[in-house]
């Protein structure tokens, strides 16, 4: 190989960078967010979340029940009879501009407890998860009094309700993803974030309260999985959100069948990461880095499957097994740390359980990455070689940093591999042929394609799947329609 | 059968078949079901359409995709007017058609003109819509961002029941116009154009397996054009004993995409409009970064 390895580390130990953690609120216990207030849940559960870091539990947070939906549905009805729609549209933006705002004030005291409650690494949440919480905001605020621009010939009319239920890899981000829009577009709503990541949502839920949003136009409810069930189920809910697995999508989908209610799903994904012989193979190698370990690799969109062409595969292979040694896994806080934690023990055990059925199935594993902190939930940096499509490694979402490895020779085996997936959320493409990204970008089947580069997200880029990674699409003006019902215009 | 003799000369009557992959079998079933005008004389022995005989339409279907979605703009709007102007040419056949199955002249002959104008208003979105729907994406970071609609893929149709003709041309020419292929189950009281339109499409330059026609129940049918793994979107247009609710819950197993088009007035304009595409169609989203 001509190639020589690349130095990163210079020589030098990397002392610990923690983020500070003392300007931050918590509170022992969290109501549910209904009506404009925190009130106590119907029948008095709750239960911790938990710092996946330490295996502490962070606070306590209400289970909704039942009579707890209905409560705060009805409260997002009355908000959306009452004033919401009769307030003017550029005053429903002002309320979201002023949101953006104050989630811009409060961007580290938000970054801290999304590390805290989920484990990502703080460098993630401040640059990432909640600067793009923000301008989410910020750009849906715009579009509430120009929603006639957006659909020619139609009348965009509000839906109601909206019931959103949002997963645990970026709770604020998809909090944001789903209240923006639904806000902008004039209806109220009901959100249940994840059980494991609750507090970002509830810290949300403080803020719109101070921002002076009339009451009951945002609602928050926390609990496990029969909470969104009871949600979704709910007779006055208009809209139906939802981001998570594709089999609970699908449950949703059914359950929906015969009502009238509107529904977008954001699903599962196994994208493929195609790297050509004439890509900068370097910035591939970085690429593919960010592809599958960005956020512990508990992303939908990951480059969770690796095509390199065969006659760089050696090269890249190790190119990338030479950078995994650098990633260091541990402290979410610190700000050195490249993998954070998994999120919660249930998800460790998945994914630990698809480790081992990459090794029965005969893939060759290989983990990089700094040794692991003895309590909390930590996978290191995992690649398969040796892998064949049909291997369950290859064809289902594993959510963790684990990386399936394939070659081929020609485009077309590429992107007869790629599409080769029940999924089509998104796909990544690497090389300096402008032609050739455009056949492939053009050919791959997934709602989102990375042209030499890999997960990057916008609030105007619109983002959603082909296939069964789902329905409808989430950001930029395509994102309207969501939370809209198109009437013959005038 | 079908064409009643007149004095002078016994009319050949046509064997009515179903369309798949761009050929005319009869069903594989063998079955048939017998199609009576008023006087409750038989006009066609109809092919009761089978499970497999839609499997088959799949197929074909799924095998015309790749071409079809990537045929130009340009290509595929002159292929739909060209239906259009194959439909004229045998208007009155249209005519005489529509009337055996009971609808009055002068609303068949209304039904036949307003499917042909149908077929050329669609023609004229195929390299239109894209320009309404797409967009330039002005992200914060430096990449070039842009979104492009693109096909669904295979589209399974079930034909309204009320309107022969012009409520099957309503529902294939958005949908093809966009580049998907489809598997349309015709009106099961009124099968004839659907059969006839076949052949329009078969002498129009539409390549075999863009759309496949079949005749049958849709009671029997509705359930496997629901569930069937490799159809990505369902149209239906009745609701008849709670189907839609059925075809809904089938439709979970791959997420398909569910337009449901019920209770329409099929001469209505309102049936003409770009948002009739963009039901079949997919938004795609493209990054490259701007650098060196």
């Amino acid at each position: 190989m001509s190639s020589t390895k690349l130095s990163f580390d210079g020589g030098w130990e990397y002392a610990p960078a923690p983020q500070d953690t003392s300007h931050i609120s918590l509170d022992d216990r969290y109501g549910l967010f209904i009506g404009g207030e925190f009130v106590e849940p119907s029948d008095g559960r709750y239960f911790d979340t938990i710092n996946p870091a330490t295996e502490q539990s962070l606070a306590s947070v209400a289970s909704a029940g039942d009579k707890d939906i209905d409560r705060a549905v009805r409260a997002a009805r009355k908000a959306y009879e009452g004033p919401w729609s009769k307030m003017s549209a550029g005053d429903r933006g002002k309320y979201l501009f002023r949101i953006a705002r104050m989630l811009q004030e409060r961007s580290r005291e938000f970054a801290v407890i999304e590390s805290l409650d989920g484990g990502k690494p703080i460098r993630e949440s401040r640059d990432i998860d909640i600067p793009l919480s923000a301008a989410h905001f910020f750009y849906y605020a715009g579009w509430a009094d120009k929603l006639d621009y957006a659909f020619p010939g139609r009348d965009a009319r509000p839906l109601g309700v909206a019931g959103q239920v949002i997963p645990w890899n970026f709770p604020l981000l998809m909090a944001a993803w789903k209240i923006a829009p639904a806000l902008a577009c004039g209806n109220t709503v009901v959100l249940k974030p994840a059980e494991t990541t609750p507090l970002t949502a509830l810290k949300l839920a403080e803020l719109v309260r101070d921002a002076g949003l009339p009451p009951g136009v945002v609602n928050i409810v926390t609990g496990a999985g029969e909470t969104g069930a009871a949600l979704v189920n709910h007779p006055g809910v208009d809209k139906v959100a939802f981001t998570g697995s594709t089999a609970v999508g699908r449950a949703i989908q059914k359950s929906l069948a015969g009502t009238n209610k509107k529904y977008t799903l954001e699903l599962g994904g196994k994208a493929a990461n195609v790297i050509f012989a004439d890509a900068a193979i370097d910035q591939a190698v970085e690429g593919i880095v960010n592809g599958i370990f960005f956020n512990q690799g508990h992303v939908c969109c990951a480059g969770s499957r690796l095509l390199v062409q065969e006659s760089v595969a050696d090269e890249v292979i190790q190119k990338l097994k030479d950078r995994m040694q650098t990633l260091i896994v541990g402290d979410p806080l610190d700000k050195n740390t490249d993998i954070g934690a998994i999120n919660s023990k249930a998800q460790l055990e998945r994914i630990e359980s698809y480790l081992g059925l990459g090794r029965e199935e005969g893939a060759e594993m290989y983990q990089g990455g700094s040794a692991t902190p003895e309590t909390g939930y930590w996978c290191r940096p995992t690649l398969f070689t040796g892998v064949s499509q049909s291997n369950r490694i290859v064809q289902e979402e594993i959510f963790g940093p684990v990386l399936a490895i394939q070659t081929f020779r020609t485009l077309e085996e590429a992107l007869t591999k790629a599409n080769n997936t029940p999924y089509g959320l998104s796909g990544g493409v690497w090389t300096d042929k402008g032609a050739k990204i455009f056949k492939m970008t053009q050919q791959v089947r997934a709602g989102v394609v990375w042209a030499n580069t890999f997960n990057k997200f916008d609030p105007t880029s619109p983002f959603g799947g082909y296939k069964e990674s789902g329905v409808g699409r989430e950001g930029g003006l395509h994102g309207l329609s969501a939370y809209v019902s198109l009437e013959a215009g005038q | 059968m079908s064409a009643k003799a007149s004095d002078s000369r016994l009319p050949v009557a046509k064997t009515y078949k179903i369309y798949i992959g761009g050929k005319f079998p009869r069903t594989e079933s063998g079955r048939y079901y017998a199609l009576r005008d008023g006087d409750g004389d038989v006009i066609a022995n109809v092919c009761q359409g089978s499970r497999k005989d839609f499997r088959e339409a799949v197929v074909a279907a799924r095998a015309a995709f790749g071409g079809w979605s990537s045929a130009s703009a340009y290509l595929r709007g002159q292929i739909l007017y060209r239906i259009g102007e194959m439909l004229e040419g045998r208007r009155a056949q249209f005519v005489t058609e529509l009337t055996q199955q009971g609808v009055k002249a002068k609303k068949a002959e209304a039904e036949v003109d307003a499917s042909i104008d149908r077929l050329v208003y669609f023609a004229g979105w195929a390299d239109k819509y894209q320009q309404v729907f797409s967009a330039v994406n002005p992200v914060s970071s430096s990449h070039f961002n842009f979104s492009v609609l693109e096909p669904t893929g295979v589209v399974g149709i079930l034909a309204p029941q009320g309107s022969g003709l012009l409520g099957l041309v309503s529902n294939i020419a958005p949908a093809i116009v966009g580049g998907n292929t489809c598997i349309a189950l015709a009106s099961e009281t009124r099968p004839l154009c659907a059969i006839s339109f076949a052949e329009v499409l078969e002498s129009s330059d539409v390549p075999a397996g863009v759309v496949n026609i079949l005749t049958g129940s849709s009671a029997e049918l509705a359930e496997h054009f629901a569930s069937h793994m490799d159809v990505n979107a369902i149209v239906y247009c009745d609701d008849a004993d709670g189907e839609g609710t059925q075809i809904q819950e089938l439709a979970a197993g791959n997420i398909k995409r569910v337009i449901a088009r019920v209770g329409l007035n099929w001469k209505d304009d309102s049936n003409e409009n770009p948002y009739l595409i963009a039901d079949t169609q997919e938004t795609k989203t493209t990054w490259h970064p701007i650098g060196r």
